[in-house]
């Protein structure tokens, strides 16, 4: 648990961050009233209050879709409330641009970072600074630069390209990035989705050290723990509403547990929540039961090397074995190489060296389509990048990895009829909520499409399945339908491969869990108990 | 084959590649610049047209040649503002439209200069040339190279103004950011559009000045369809100077020289078709890229409209 | 399926809607220039319409001229589909033009007249297939942007053609350069009594080809997928490489035949430095059609029209005939402004 509180500032340090620290450290620094944000269909943001103080942070807990990212993406600029107002230091100000919001000292560091990876750490530090025409002072940068980097406790070459720096550092460079202009106010949009667990510490620390410094920041997360470990206040939203909060005096003090019960009834009132986590109950799941006996082997990768795009990990030396009946989980932070296992075992690339067998036959050489009638299945993380084609209809995205199969073509010749017919049995099988199998992909939610890529997937009695990040992005019911689904397949024999960032999620669906990092499998460990903390441990191996 | 090397083949060859350079080297400028912003210019061809027309227009009625390299440039802006306005705010694609702006200048300057001009075909004086004082006695170089029309000295300096800002200014890292990765420009506080704006318009005022100086000094008198693909020919300079101002020199003179080396060897008595050294940078181009073809290194987001929060 | 048959119904009616309107706003636009110019719009479109449809001769040109740009229209629209940018169909047109005017004159000979331009057509095309290898090789592994080897390839295509007509093609007697002529009798036949080459009948069956390949089939729908989202065609497991070559290369095979069409049906010969510049002012034609292949078709016969009937009262009322060109290039922007406002509904942005 970190110290509660406001800490006092150190005046060493306050002037060496250029913080305007003339008054007092606790009081409200950024004030949101009556915020309301609307979009066609849904109100993301239903009359939000929220106080920001000088030295605390504060925790914005809610899960996908509850509106956080919406509210910060107001008090950045990004987007402009249409009801409601916004008082920095009790002066109503209008924030009509990110650079409006950056000139009231509101910092942000976003959840997909916000860096140009051609450009190097300086440049990127010195973007949109002063006027557009000014010479850029290299040496006043520098100076800045390295005041930072001890503030933060971190050190890069500030010469060093964005490409090629690891994710836990191009978030350093995010945050230097938030605060190079002196903010006062620093807002982080769920900061830990790319963290290792050692750098969520170092995390912790600097957030502890600049809100020593008078500093107010925003922590938004849908993780419980977090929210308890890193605020000294807290708020909760739930469906674009504000449902309650815990005012620092009722958050110091109190254990991680009293916490936790304390904030789920504020999120359920008393009645028992009937999905099982509308937030991440850290640990709070009971580890699934052991399954029977061991299947055999029906996928498995033996030293795979891949070098891959500039930007990526690659893979080295990756092997893995997938036994029938199992749920194998692939726990990392996020680009560590498991985009490229997945890829390689889809048969999307071809690995520079190793092999991937299915059953006995040497898989390796087949391509996506060969692969796919041998019974092996590719769920996609990027649903509407990759996984659809978001102007075709829903019909035809429920056939676009079978064109020119039969039933669906014969002869080369479409036969609608028949794809129609399947489709609409797929929507209702998996309760894809469409006006009819001829709408537009793009206009489904994010859950639907999902439901829909499942429902293509795991047509057709397969095999061994890969789930890449399967419930990312999605609310809580259709995760929960993912995870059944997933539960479901592996008891009726499939193979399934599941890979997430959330160590909670393989802890309940898993039977092993293989840990990457840079682009190595650094070890397999059993979901026993005790395994959380091994993975973590992994997470971080060489 | 020592004929090559006499005083007379190369200085013909230089000065007249300088002279074909020069429009090129214009153009191939702002759409380095614009390309850089994430726009892709199309139309630069038409805007050629365009400059290429109004300034003969001015230098006709004014009999100045400063003033006419000026209106070029204007129109040029003008026109690019069609880009601005239906790609950069509207989000259009950037391709069509710039297809569309190439026809619509073709037929416009032809019309225009058809009701106007077609039956008194009117030429202007040759504009005057500066030799630089002392380097212009120089053999070979210093008639070819040290006695042009100013505004060629203007064009290299332009050259390296738009290296300096490009790498050691806040507007120059505002444009590379604006091409690689328009949301992260949006998030550090400056307007994508805005920059994508000036971009466009600073390739509108380069190619406008090329297709002035085509018309106003290289030829002096305006023909219709007179660029001749020069727009075109100046995107793939701009497209393989990769950011790199300095280059677009390089690439001009290149695929000027090979514009000139058929009358310079006509000059010495060698009878070549102009066929075969038109396509000799392109061929050189089109086999550098087989060789050496890489992953592509144009700017991301090029001719990608940017709509926040939307990835 | 009555659903699928009305929202299809209604689209169709939405696109055709958005199709006229510019063509519409572009005629009142290019006849306010006109008025400008001291000139009467109405007369200019009424001698357009008279000489280009209504008259028996314009109408036969117009369907003559139909031939080449339908043909360019197919090949186009193939390319586009993918989202390749084949900017160089001038380079493909004329090297398609070229080798069949340098070759069906000697080939006729051996061959006889049928034999000879089942041949050159053929021979065309694959000039023009090879003719796109490079750029789709480049785009195709290597990521190199099509729009610029497509448009460098064009300007080495239209040199090498006329290296050709200068060089090996080149026939004794003086001149211009130009190729030997292809007999009138060895040409393409003529449909009846009337001047229209068969030509006309290719470009028909090669664009129905193109909407039936691209509307009903598998090919069809990879290329439309390859095009809309490569990532997806990619992890549907499409070879998107091999597509894109092919589509490449049936691209410039169309484009070239529609060259070979234009020599074998109206000119018989090749004369240096020929270029009708067709490529650019198709593109805007297949744009209005949203790459739909019968639109395209309806807007390259309205397009033949303008064109045909435009030269004629161009000529009659003294301006340039160059004016056709701002009349297609503004159809094309305020295609793009039309587009702009049909689809600036609101759309649904994720909350959360």
């Amino acid at each position: 648990m970190a110290a509660r509180g406001p800490t006092a500032p150190e005046p060493a340090f306050a002037s060496r961050l250029g913080l305007d620290l003339q008054q007092s450290t606790n009081h409200c620094l950024v004030a949101l009233r009556g915020i309301t944000k609307s979009f066609p269909g849904v109100v993301a943001n239903d009359r939000i209050d929220l106080d920001v103080h000088a030295g605390e942070v504060h925790a914005l807990l809610g899960e996908n879709g509850a509106g956080k990212s919406t509210l910060i993406s107001i008090l950045a600029g990004m987007y402009r409330p249409d009801e409601g107002e916004i008082l920095i230091e009790g002066r109503a100000q209008e924030i009509d641009s990110p650079r409006a919001a950056i000139e009231l000292g509101i910092g942000t560091v976003y959840q997909h970072l916000t860096l140009v990876p051609t450009l190097s750490v300086l440049e990127n530090l010195m973007l949109g600074i002063g006027s557009q025409g000014a010479r850029l002072d290299l040496g006043a940068a520098r100076d800045r630069f390295d005041e930072l980097a001890k503030v933060l406790g971190v050190s890069f070459d500030p010469d060093a390209t964005v490409a090629g720096l690891a994710l836990g550092q191009r978030q350093q460079v995010e945050i230097m990035k938030a605060l190079w202009r002196r903010s006062r106010v620093l807002v982080l949009d769920e900061p830990t989705s790319m963290l290792t667990p050692q750098d969520y510490d170092e995390l912790r620390h600097y957030l502890e050290r600049l809100k020593g410094q008078g500093l107010a920041i925003v922590l938004i997360t849908h993780k419980l723990h977090e929210a308890i470990e890193m605020g000294d206040r807290v708020s909760i939203l739930r469906s674009g509403r504000k449902v309650g909060s815990l005012e620092p005096d009722a958050v110091a003090g109190r254990s991680a547990d009293e916490l936790r019960g304390q904030i789920v009834r504020i999120m359920f009132g008393d009645e028992t929540p009937e999905v099982e986590s509308a937030v991440e109950l850290s640990g709070a799941e009971a580890p699934r039961e052991a399954r029977p006996a061991r299947g055999p082997v029906v996928l498995s990768v033996t030293d795979v090397e891949l070098a891959g795009d500039p930007q990526e990990v690659g893979l080295r030396g990756v092997s893995l074995e997938l036994h029938a009946g199992e749920v194998t989980g692939i726990a990392g932070v996020d680009g560590n190489g498991q985009r490229e296992l997945a890829e390689v075992i889809a048969g999307q690339r071809r690995p520079d060296s190793g092999n991937v067998f299915l059953g006995d036959e040497d898989a390796t050489r087949l391509g996506v389509a060969e692969r796919q009638q041998r019974g092996l299945r590719y769920v996609t993380d990027d649903r509407l990048g990759e996984g659809t084609v978001a102007g075709f209809d829903v019909a035809m995205n429920s056939v676009l990895k079978r064109i020119g199969e039969a039933p669906f073509w014969s002869h080369g010749r479409v036969n609608r009829a028949e794809i129609d017919r399947y489709a609409n049995q797929l929507v209702e099988d998996y309760d894809v909520r469409t006006p009819d199998v001829y709408a537009r992909v793009a206009t489904l939610s994010g859950g639907n499409i999902q439901k829909l890529v499942l429902a293509r997937e795991l047509a057709f009695s397969p095999k061994v399945v890969v789930f890449n990040k399967p419930t990312h992005g999605l609310d809580v019911r259709t995760a929960e339908f993912v995870r059944d689904t997933i539960t479901r397949l592996a008891s009726e024999g499939v193979a399934a491969l599941v890979i997430s960032t959330e160590i909670d999620e393989l802890i309940t669906l898993c039977d092993r869990i293989a840990v990457m990092s840079r682009g190595v499998v650094t070890g397999v460990v059993d979901n026993a108990p005790g395994a959380e903390e091994r993975v973590g441990e992994l997470m971080v191996a060489r | 084959m020592e004929d090559l090397f006499t005083e007379t083949f190369l200085t013909a060859l230089i000065a007249g590649g300088v002279l074909a350079a020069v429009p090129l080297l214009f153009a191939s400028l702002g759409e380095m610049v614009s390309e850089q912003a994430g726009v892709l210019n199309v139309g630069l061809e038409g805007m050629m047209l365009a400059g290429a027309y109004g300034g003969f227009v001015v230098a006709l009625e004014t009999d100045s040649t400063w003033l006419g390299l000026g209106a070029g440039m204007l129109v040029g802006a003008l026109v690019s503002l069609v880009m601005v306005v239906l790609c950069v705010r509207m989000k259009l694609d950037q391709i069509v439209i710039g297809i569309g702006i190439v026809l619509v200048a073709e037929g416009l300057t032809s019309l225009l200069f058809d009701a106007r001009y077609a039956a008194s075909r009117p030429r202007l004086p040759a504009a005057s040339e500066w030799a630089v004082p002392g380097l212009s006695e120089l053999p070979v170089v210093g008639k070819s190279i040290f006695m042009q029309h100013p505004i060629v000295y203007v064009g290299v300096g332009l050259v390296i103004a738009a290296h300096f800002v490009l790498r050691r200014t806040s507007a120059g890292l505002s444009l590379r950011a604006a091409g690689e990765k328009p949301a992260a420009l949006d998030a550090a506080g400056v307007d994508v559009d805005r920059t994508r704006t000036w971009a466009t318009i600073v390739a509108g005022l380069g190619a406008g000045l090329g297709g002035a100086y085509l018309s106003v000094i290289a030829a002096g008198t305006f023909t219709p369809f007179m660029t001749q693909g020069q727009g075109f020919i100046a995107i793939v300079i701009a497209m393989l100077a990769r950011g790199t101002a300095p280059w677009t020199i390089v690439g001009s003179l290149l695929f000027g020289m090979s514009l000139s080396v058929a009358t310079a060897l006509q000059l010495i008595g060698v009878q070549i078709s102009t066929d075969y050294v038109q396509m000799l940078p392109f061929i050189a181009v089109i086999v550098v890229l087989v060789l050496f073809a890489r992953r592509s290194y144009l700017p991301s987001a090029l001719a990608l409209p940017y709509v926040r929060g939307e990835r | 399926m009555s659903a699928r048959a009305s929202s299809v119904a209604a689209r169709a009616a939405e696109a055709v809607a958005a199709s006229l309107v510019p063509a519409i706003l572009a005629l009142v636009a290019t006849g306010l220039l006109l008025v400008i110019l001291g000139h009467d719009p109405l007369e200019f479109y009424g001698d357009m319409l008279d000489r280009g449809l209504l008259e028996w001769p314009g109408f036969q040109e117009s369907v003559i001229r139909m031939a080449p740009l339908l043909l360019i229209a197919a090949g186009l629209i193939v390319a586009f589909r993918a989202n390749l940018w084949n900017l160089g169909a001038d380079g493909q047109f004329l090297l398609g033009a070229a080798f069949a005017a340098g070759l069906a004159p000697t080939l006729v000979d051996t061959l006889g007249a049928t034999l000879t331009l089942v041949a050159v057509m053929a021979i065309a095309a694959v000039v023009g297939a090879l003719w796109t290898v490079i750029p789709a090789v480049l785009r195709a592994w290597y990521g190199v942007n099509e729009i610029i080897t497509t448009l460098m390839m064009s300007f080495i295509g239209i040199a090498v053609a006329n290296v050709l007509v200068k060089g090996p093609f080149r026939t004794d007697t003086g001149g211009v350069a130009r190729t030997d002529t292809l007999p009138l009798d060895d040409r393409l036949p003529l449909l009846g009594d009337t001047q229209i080459n068969a030509g006309i009948i290719i470009a028909v069956l090669a664009i129905l080809a193109v909407h039936l390949v691209m509307t009903r089939t598998s090919v069809g729908l990879r290329l439309r997928v390859l095009g809309e989202n490569p990532r997806a065609a990619q992890h549907a497991g499409l070879h998107t490489g091999r597509l894109t070559v092919c589509a490449f290369m049936a691209s410039g095979a169309l484009i070239a035949l529609a060259g070979a069409v234009e020599i074998l049906g109206i000119w018989g010969s090749f004369r240096a430095d020929f270029n009708p510049s067709f490529g650019l002012i198709v593109i805007p034609l297949v744009f209005l059609a949203r790459l739909h292949a019968i639109g395209s078709a309806l807007f390259v016969a309205a397009f033949a029209v303008i064109q045909i009937g435009g030269e004629s009262a161009a000529r009659k009322s003294e301006v340039s005939s160059d004016i056709l060109l701002a009349l297609v290039g503004l159809m094309l922007l305020f295609m793009a402004v039309t587009e702009y406002l049909r689809t600036r509904r609101p759309t649904a942005v994720g909350a959360g």
